[in-house]
């Protein structure tokens, strides 16, 4: 099965609070945080070795992403991807999910046949969840969101199953698809010493907007049609407050306090 | 000088940090309480490779190097270093073997040291002192195609968690008459005795190993008759120092960030009592030990790789980080006011895991003569 999983880096969220926001550009200050793949992401990518490791085929990591992050999308080789394809070009900054997703499907198309897209379902630094429902619509093949289990039927077909706040089902259908996943799909391996060494022989192609079927109206912020009217940090409130006395004291008035808020024995 | 780390040891060390982060802590507190090595930990430390990190790639490892050894005992070491010190003791008999053994002992020895079955012994240290090696007691006497081994080895890591020793032995007289053998734990007249009960490093193993009439085939002599004093001394120097100087390079990283996240947790006066220059002060020395430590042990290690002279270097990395680590994590203990002294907060057990760190593996007393030497060569 050819698989190509879309990953993103993003600042890390464990160290998400030294994020800043530039209140002049209304953008983000990434330079502090070091960036990690997106860990829905890696997921997606654990789910397409594991079906590699059962059903043989190529799993193919593509990011679109500035070229110095490179270092850390090579993270996916180690993590069992074949091969790493980055969409570099400056021409591409700025780009919404919209315009994310076009040159996305055009490296799809650009790569060959394939049979199988998986994104994580959102990412830590914009969280929209757009961008895989937009790759499928770009290619026009089926896309299945919050996949949460997935597996290949004896007659090659994929068989998934998917979980929302609603409910879940589950769907069985023919390749090629796009299909992005959540946390519960798996538990991604650890990277073993062995597979760091294993992953430097392996292939990283390096496309730009000109090796790609795209027009400049369509990337970057040209073809954005989506405007970021304001960037802000949410207000913090705290509200802890800190309990003083021995330990039998501190527990008998949090025990009052959760009487008062409704709490009962038993 | 080109002072930046490869990708592929940045991506090692990513990679050993979310290993550590998730494996270790669920262990620690049993390991604090009973004193043991986590066995369940093995088959890990072995699949990451953690294990063979310098054990050729022909012998089950992943033959990383000394550098790479240094990185990850450095991140074991920030969660938990009772870990990286047994693996760094367990690491010296790969290296022993690895340098003087005979192709058949290699063959045999370092994939069943790098599978994850069992951790290695590196064993010189007596009753009658650890500094001192030429006053080695334990005898080696030729009977057949068996040596036959008697004495007691003291303050051995891992002694009652191995199957495979490294132990140093009495052939003849003098510094010529050492000589290194590989001992199998169900050899007759192997055993172990007493379990020290540590201070800090609790759950890295530590005892004695018992040689009562033990029969060591031939073929086990390692290094060759005589060469004993070579194997112990290089072995010390070279992979030991440099694995205690990791360990105490791990212990220098949590010992910042507990101070650091406390110092912003704690209110006093109405604000964070990291806003006090006072606290600042102890954070800047800790912050430096820290930075200097990272230098000098990346140095030790880079210098094993590039198979340059490091025994200074290493020695050097060792003394010196091993009581940085203790006097930071004193302060660390200080900027925590009484908390410090409580169980539940990790400083005052980093505190106590620095100080098990300064002897071990050769006093700071010793380093200092090396160190004089060479400051007067």
């Amino acid at each position: 099965m050819e698989m190509i999983v879309c990953i993103k880096p993003v600042p890390d969220p464990k160290q998400a609070g030294k994020m800043t926001i530039d209140r002049e550009t209304g953008t983000m200050i990434r330079r502090d945080v070091p960036s990690v793949i997106n860990p829905l992401d890696r997921h997606a990518l654990e789910a397409s070795v594991r079906i590699r490791e059962r059903h043989g085929g190529r799993v193919t990591a593509l990011s679109m992403a500035p070229d110095d992050v490179l270092p850390v999308l090579k993270e996916s080789l180690a993590r069992g991807a074949d091969r790493l394809v980055l969409l570099s070009d400056r021409r591409f900054a700025g780009g919404d999910t919209l315009a994310t997703a076009c040159v996305i499907a055009a490296a799809v198309g650009h790569l060959g046949t394939f049979d199988l897209v998986m994104c994580g379902d959102e990412t830590t630094d914009s969280g929209t969840a757009q961008v895989s429902a937009q790759i499928a619509e770009f290619l026009d093949v089926p896309n299945i969101m919050h996949v949460d289990d997935c597996g290949v039927s004896p007659d090659g077909d994929l068989r998934l199953h998917s979980r929302n706040e609603e409910g879940a089902f589950t769907a069985e259908g023919q390749t090629p698809m796009v299909v992005s996943v959540t946390a519960d799909i798996n538990e991604p391996r650890y990277v073993t010493l062995m597979d760091v060494l294993d992953s430097e022989g392996k292939e990283v192609l390096i496309l730009s907007a000109d090796d790609l079927p795209l027009e400049e109206s369509w990337i970057g912020l040209e073809g954005s049609p989506t405007r970021v009217l304001e960037l802000f940090e949410p207000e913090r409130k705290s509200r802890a407050e800190m309990l003083s006395g021995t330990p039998a004291e501190q527990a008998a008035v949090l025990a009052d306090r959760l009487r008062r808020l409704g709490f009962r024995n038993g | 000088m080109d002072f930046t780390l490869s990708e592929r040891d940045r991506m090692l060390q990513k990679s050993i940090r979310e290993f550590a982060e998730k494996e270790l802590p669920p262990r620690m507190d049993r390991m604090e309480e009973t004193g043991e090595f986590p066995l369940d930990l093995l088959e890990g430390l072995a699949k990451m490779g953690i294990l063979g990190v310098i054990t050729p790639r022909e012998y089950g490892g992943s033959g990383l190097g000394h550098l790479a050894r240094v990185l990850v005992l450095e991140q074991l070491g920030r969660i938990c270093p009772a870990i990286p010190m047994s693996l760094e003791v367990h690491h010296m008999c790969v290296y022993g073997i690895n340098t003087w053994g005979t192709e058949e002992q290699k063959k045999k020895y370092l994939p069943a040291l790098a599978d994850g079955k069992t951790l290695g012994v590196f064993a010189v240290t007596e009753p009658g002192g650890g500094s001192d090696v030429g006053g080695t007691q334990t005898t080696a006497r030729l009977d057949g195609n068996d040596y036959v081994l008697n004495g007691r080895k003291c303050f051995i890591t891992n002694a009652h968690v191995s199957d495979i020793w490294v132990v140093a032995a009495m052939t003849g007289e003098g510094r010529k008459g050492m000589s290194a053998f590989i001992v199998e734990k169900d050899f007759p007249g192997a055993g172990t005795g007493h379990v020290e009960d540590k201070l800090g490093l609790r759950g890295a193993n530590t005892g004695e190993l018992v040689l009562q009439d033990c029969r060591v085939p031939k073929e086990n002599l390692l290094g060759g008759e005589g060469n004993g004093m070579s194997v112990a001394l290089e072995t010390i120097v070279k992979c030991g120092r440099t694995g205690m100087a990791s360990v105490g390079l791990g212990i220098l990283n949590a010992v910042l960030e507990e101070a650091v996240k406390f110092a912003n947790e704690r209110v006093l006066y109405g604000k964070p009592i990291s806003r006090l220059q006072a606290i600042q002060f102890y954070l800047s020395d800790i912050y430096s030990d820290l930075e200097i430590a990272r230098l000098l042990a990346y140095r030790a290690g880079w210098l094993l790789d590039n198979e340059l002279p490091a025994d200074a270097e290493a020695t050097l990395a060792k003394q010196w980080i091993c009581e940085a680590a203790a006097r930071s994590a004193r302060k660390a203990v200080e900027i925590h006011g009484s908390y410090g002294i409580l169980k539940e907060y990790p400083v005052q057990r980093l505190l106590r895991d620095a100080l098990v760190t300064v002897p071990a593996g050769g006093t700071a007393e010793i380093a200092k003569v090396v160190l004089s030497r060479q400051a007067m060569s």
